[in-house]
């Protein structure tokens, strides 16, 4: 039996093509300024990839901010039950996810049989968020993705006065102005970014096996950051791609609906 | 006995100079990068508007971010204190003051005589700030100073659903692209950092009179916005930009009148 998710995100779009326990195509586009149309494209690569159509599908879960206004599926599911389902699957062991997307940032609870105990979200501000690197990553003039190599590459990293996005900003042209190095600045970024995440995390309370998701987890400076601040390792995620935990797990919803429907 | 008050703030100075309890002479100019530089040029401005020179004030008090730099003060005084003096002398019925700054929002609470009772500030989040005017502004091309009177011509109302000042920049291009006026979408952005505000002031709670000062109480359609949240008519004042200033200029005043009731007693006095 096939199934698919489909996570319309605030920055990007994910779809995930599943055969059972395997994925057969799973693509990210930058989402376009309409929820259905990042759905229809998005889910038109992955079938591609996945060599099948639509007809082939026996289920489609929708999730994300835009998961309301996707057309073709057959239920839409929240953010967090799918975000937590997918990190369950790419780390079995998991009980704390935080997934770090365009716009927000979510922290979630796991039993050990994966099903969602508590959760806490932030999507009022964007510090602590996608945006607030994106916002960044403008003033320095550098790509989002070089960010974490350039915050590795730091020796004294700067510090960053406020949480809030505008008064980070305005702090890291100053730093620019001071001639501080491009490294330094992107370690204080970083820095700024998993110290805000991590109040949003021990809030709820950090425990077992901890995973990141949503494509800040491909920022191994905050990574890095957020260990030092939490004081445990953060499983890497290696089977997929971080970015496309919520769509995996909109996908295995879709698969085990697919299942009742037959029976 | 003249007296001053020089207010440093992040985006622009202030001074004002006093003679024997009457404002001689007021100014406001944009900050520079340096608030030597700032303190020392607002305050010659307000001298030759005084008709003076700054060296014949007697004393002169300073306040405001960049206080610690005013390089010819006798005594640094909070913007709290500040804020709330200035604000009972031009209102002296007010007994809740609330200042939007470029930077930061207060409300203070004060008694009869000017003293602060309670206050709280933001400066963390830049949301309810004038930071939020000045960014949207930009957005939309607009002059600040014109968003006030851009307001009064809105005809639908909007409604802003994002109180971060980034989330709602997005919010707002995309009002614009869908063809929305920019007076309705200024006076939905009034309404949310009105709200902000009022939200803060009402953490400590709000007793008439009120008073809105702070450059951003100019904008005619915040002051409306704030009224119409909070439910209360306030007072306005002639120059709201100045409290601060005008605080600081009346410590001042204070600490002179206080020195020459013999020095002997000076040193066990409260400078209130």
């Amino acid at each position: 039996m096939k199934a698919a998710g489909c996570d319309v995100g605030s920055l990007t779009s994910k779809a995930v093509i599943l055969d059972e326990g395997k994925i057969l195509g799973a693509v990210i586009i930058k989402s376009r300024a309409r929820p259905w149309d990042s759905a229809d494209e998005v889910m038109n690569l992955a079938l591609e990839k996945a060599h099948c159509t639509m007809d082939d599908l026996a289920y489609i879960v929708g999730t994300g901010y835009g998961r309301d206004k996707i057309p073709f599926v057959n239920e839409a599911v929240s953010e967090i039950a799918c975000h937590g389902k997918g990190a369950k699957w790419l780390v079995p062991s998991v009980r704390t996810v935080i997934d770090i997307g365009g716009q927000d940032c979510k922290v979630i609870r796991l039993d050990e049989q994966g099903n969602m105990m508590k959760f806490i979200t932030n999507d009022k501000c964007a510090s602590g968020t996608g945006r607030f690197l994106e916002v960044m990553a403008k003033v320095l003039g550098v790509e989002l993705d070089e960010l974490g190599r350039l915050a590795e590459r730091s020796g004294n990293p700067v510090t960053l006065a406020s949480a809030c996005t505008v008064w980070a900003q305005a702090d890291v042209i100053q730093h620019l102005n001071d001639m501080v190095s491009l490294e330094d600045i992107s370690a204080g970024i970083s820095n700024a970014m998993a110290a805000r995440v991590s109040v949003l995390a021990k809030s709820i309370g950090v425990e077992g096996d901890v995973c990141m998701t949503g494509g800040v987890a491909k920022n191994s400076g905050v990574v890095k950051a957020l260990e030092k601040l939490l004081g445990v390792r953060i499983k890497r995620v290696r089977r997929e791609d971080p970015q496309i935990a919520g769509a995996i797990g909109a996908a295995l919803f879709a698969m085990e609906k697919g299942k009742e429907d037959v029976s | 006995m003249i007296t001053a008050g020089c207010d440093i703030g992040s985006l622009t100075a202030k001074a004002v100079i006093m003679k024997d309890g009457v404002i001689l002479a007021a100014e406001v100019i944009q900050a520079s990068g340096h608030p030597e530089h700032s303190a020392r040029e607002v305050m010659e401005r307000a001298a030759g508007k005084a008709g003076i020179m700054v060296g014949d004030i007697d004393c002169c008090v300073g306040t405001g971010y960049g206080k610690k730099h005013v390089p010819f003060v006798s005594a640094t005084e909070s913007e709290i204190a500040c804020h709330g003096k200035g604000a009972v002398w031009q209102v002296p019925s007010v007994r809740t003051v609330i200042d939007i700054g470029g930077q930061d929002a207060k409300a203070i609470r004060v008694d009869g005589e000017g003293n602060v009772v309670r206050y709280v500030y933001n400066d963390k989040c830049a949301s309810g700030t004038g930071r939020f005017l000045e960014i949207i502004a930009d957005a939309l091309e607009v002059e600040l100073d014109d968003m006030g009177a851009l307001s009064e011509m809105s005809k639908e109302t909007l409604t802003l659903s994002n109180q971060c000042v980034v989330f709602a920049e997005t919010e707002i291009i995309s009002l614009v692209n869908d063809g929305k006026e920019i007076p309705d979408i200024i006076r939905a952005l009034h309404r949310a950092v009105a709200g902000r505000a009022a939200s803060l002031a009402k953490g400590i709670g709000i007793e008439a009179d009120v008073v809105m000062t702070g450059g951003v109480a100019k904008n005619k359609g915040m002051f409306h916005a704030l009224e119409n949240i909070l439910g209360v008519t306030m007072n306005s004042v002639e120059n709201p930009q100045i409290t601060g200033a005008l605080g600081a200029a009346l410590f001042a005043q204070d600490m002179l009148v206080m020195n020459r009731k013999g020095s002997g007693a000076a040193h066990n006095g409260h400078p209130n």
